[in-house]
């Protein structure tokens, strides 16, 4: 017995599955999706449109109750070039992640920049939603197939700096 | 001139003004954390016509493994709004020991009153696995106890000892179901007699379906204040006169199951046995361990154990102990009690546990 080796290291595997509640708020913001919409909700107190809610205003906390429908265009606050190659990546690189502010919202979300040669993307640019076709939209944000230009002027840094 | 009672622990008399709880379930699926929070928060607010501006510091308890995703907590703050920015803390544990750390901050004296919320779902995953993640990563968590297999190894080993009964499990059961029936909060309560109960199968021998505590998706929480400040938001506080914890080994196999000398220590350094002792709640996931709980505190006849039901009527991961709390406090405030033992436990089988006395004046 005192031969044997000691034991330096040991492998104890742990997997645990989940199901994840959206919340009524965030369902309601998928549920947009299968329609082709942006649903956001806005706080009672600071007017502020959060899209999507998780229920509450994270200033505030109170209920973001009223529900509001955002427009398909938007303003990239920001961006990123994606060059490195990771595990299940489902997209070719070189892409672009921007952060979406719509119209009328107050808070940003990533999505996908197409339509647009990546040297000429930039903080400002005015993009609109692409669906997917009709029979492929779902309650998830994959519904959105990318942003694209919409060809309107750079919009002006006063109206997203908040949102970097 | 404000009364306050000797105290055993700090110096700074700090009471239990308020305490709100959620609908204790068997799953919530219509509302994600933050929306299962926000009335709680706004309700424990509420019943002492305060805001979140009132309190200068939050503290919540709550672990990311019932969730399954990272920085959980940070999340939940959404509930109660965080603007402008205040002192906020988290201890991935029961909300009994946010209050715990609350309390220690009101001690200090520099803020007079205090957010305690927590919350915790059975419902997301596996209650059973996730509990025995647990355990120590290299003997235990590999063959997967679940949490009910472990009580009853520590059942067996209350019967071998010759100090209790399969009919005293019962009879704990019987009672505390019964009393869970005035507790609206309450997620099981029937009225059926221990020798019914001893009729059903064993769940894990020789634990019964009656002595394994429901599962429960639920949070609650508390509004702690100090001195006149208490008094100001409540006309007869809970205050907090003695409140301590203590740890074991996390190895099972190392204990004696059958005795609990962290309660027994805690319960010391909190005063419980100064004084007489009105009610007790005490946080028993499994029906056994009330009667390893009381002996270890001292209890004697004359204490109402276990009035709301205990753990065995909800009991909502991470919330159930600072419940004991709320509920102790309760009754002081109504005037029922005059002095409360409250009780949390964490870990497998009553590995720590923490004791808090509540006194009214
Ligand atoms: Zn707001």
């Amino acid at each position: 017995m005192s031969e044997r080796e000691p034991v330096t290291m040991m492998d104890a595997a742990t997997r645990l599955d989940y199901e994840f509640t959206a919340g009524v708020a965030m369902s309601k913001n998928l549920h947009g999706y299968e329609q082709g919409k942006f649903i956001g909700q806005r706080c009672p107190k600071c007017k502020k449109v959060y899209v999507p809610s998780r229920g509450s205003c994270p200033t505030d906390g109170l209920p973001t109750d009223e529900i509001v429908e955002l427009p398909n265009t938007g303003t990239v606050t920001t961006y990123c070039v994606v060059n490195v190659p990771f595990a299940g990546q489902s997209i070719e690189i070189p892409y672009i992640c921007g952060q979406i502010l719509l119209d009328g919202a107050n808070l940003s979300f990533m999505g996908l920049l197409q339509e647009i040669p990546i040297d000429e993307v930039r903080m400002g640019l005015r993009v609109e939603a692409v669906w997917v076709p009709p029979e492929e939209l779902g309650p998830t944000l994959a519904s959105v197939k990318y942003f694209r230009p919409n060809g309107e002027p750079d919009a002006d840094y006063e109206t997203y700096k908040e949102y970097l | 001139m404000s009364q306050y009672p000797a105290l055993t622990s700090g110096r700074r008399p700090v009471g239990v003004v308020s305490f709100a709880q959620y609908d204790n379930v068997r799953r919530e699926d219509a509302r994600n954390e933050v929306e299962m929070l926000m009335p709680v928060v706004t309700e424990v607010f509420g019943n002492i016509g305060i805001t979140k501006d009132d309190v200068g510091f939050i503290c919540s308890g709550s672990t990311d493994y019932l969730i399954g995703g990272p920085f959980s907590f940070v999340a939940a703050l959404d509930a109660v709004g965080v603007w402008p920015p205040r002192a906020e803390s988290h201890v991935e544990m029961d909300g009994a020991w946010a209050l715990y750390e609350a309390w220690v901050l009101l001690q200090e004296g520099e803020i007079d009153a205090a957010l305690v919320y927590c919350f915790g779902r059975s419902s997301m995953g596996d209650l059973s696995e996730i509990m025995a993640v647990q355990l120590d990563p290299y003997y235990l968590a590999p063959l997967w106890p679940d949490p009910t297999s472990l009580a009853a190894l520590q059942a067996q080993a209350l019967i071998d000892a010759g100090k209790a009964t399969e009919a005293d499990f019962a009879a704990v059961a019987s009672r505390s179901r019964r009393s869970a029936l005035d507790n609206p909060k309450a997620q099981v309560a029937y009225d059926r007699s221990a020798e019914e109960l001893l009729a059903e199968d064993y769940e894990v021998a020789p634990l019964r379906r009656h002595a394994l505590p429901p599962l429960t998706d639920g949070c609650a929480a508390v509004v702690l204040a100090a001195g006149d400040k208490a008094y100001e938001w409540c006309e007869r506080p809970a205050f907090i006169t003695g409140i301590d914890h203590r740890i074991e080994t996390h190895s099972v196999g190392a204990r004696d199951l059958t005795v609990s000398p962290s309660t027994r220590t805690a319960g010391e350094k909190a005063g419980v046995g100064t004084k007489k002792v009105d009610v007790a709640e005490l946080h028993a996931p499994y029906a056994h361990q009330e009667l390893i709980l009381a002996e270890a505190l001292g209890l004697g006849d004359g204490v109402s154990v276990n009035p709301s039901g205990g753990a065995l009527a909800a009991n909502p991961m991470m919330s159930a102990g600072l419940i004991r709390i709320g509920e102790s406090a309760r009754r002081i405030w109504s005037g029922q009690a005059d002095r409360a033992v409250a009780h949390a436990t964490s870990g497998p089988c009553l590995q720590q546990n923490l004791v808090c006395v509540l006194e009214g004046v």
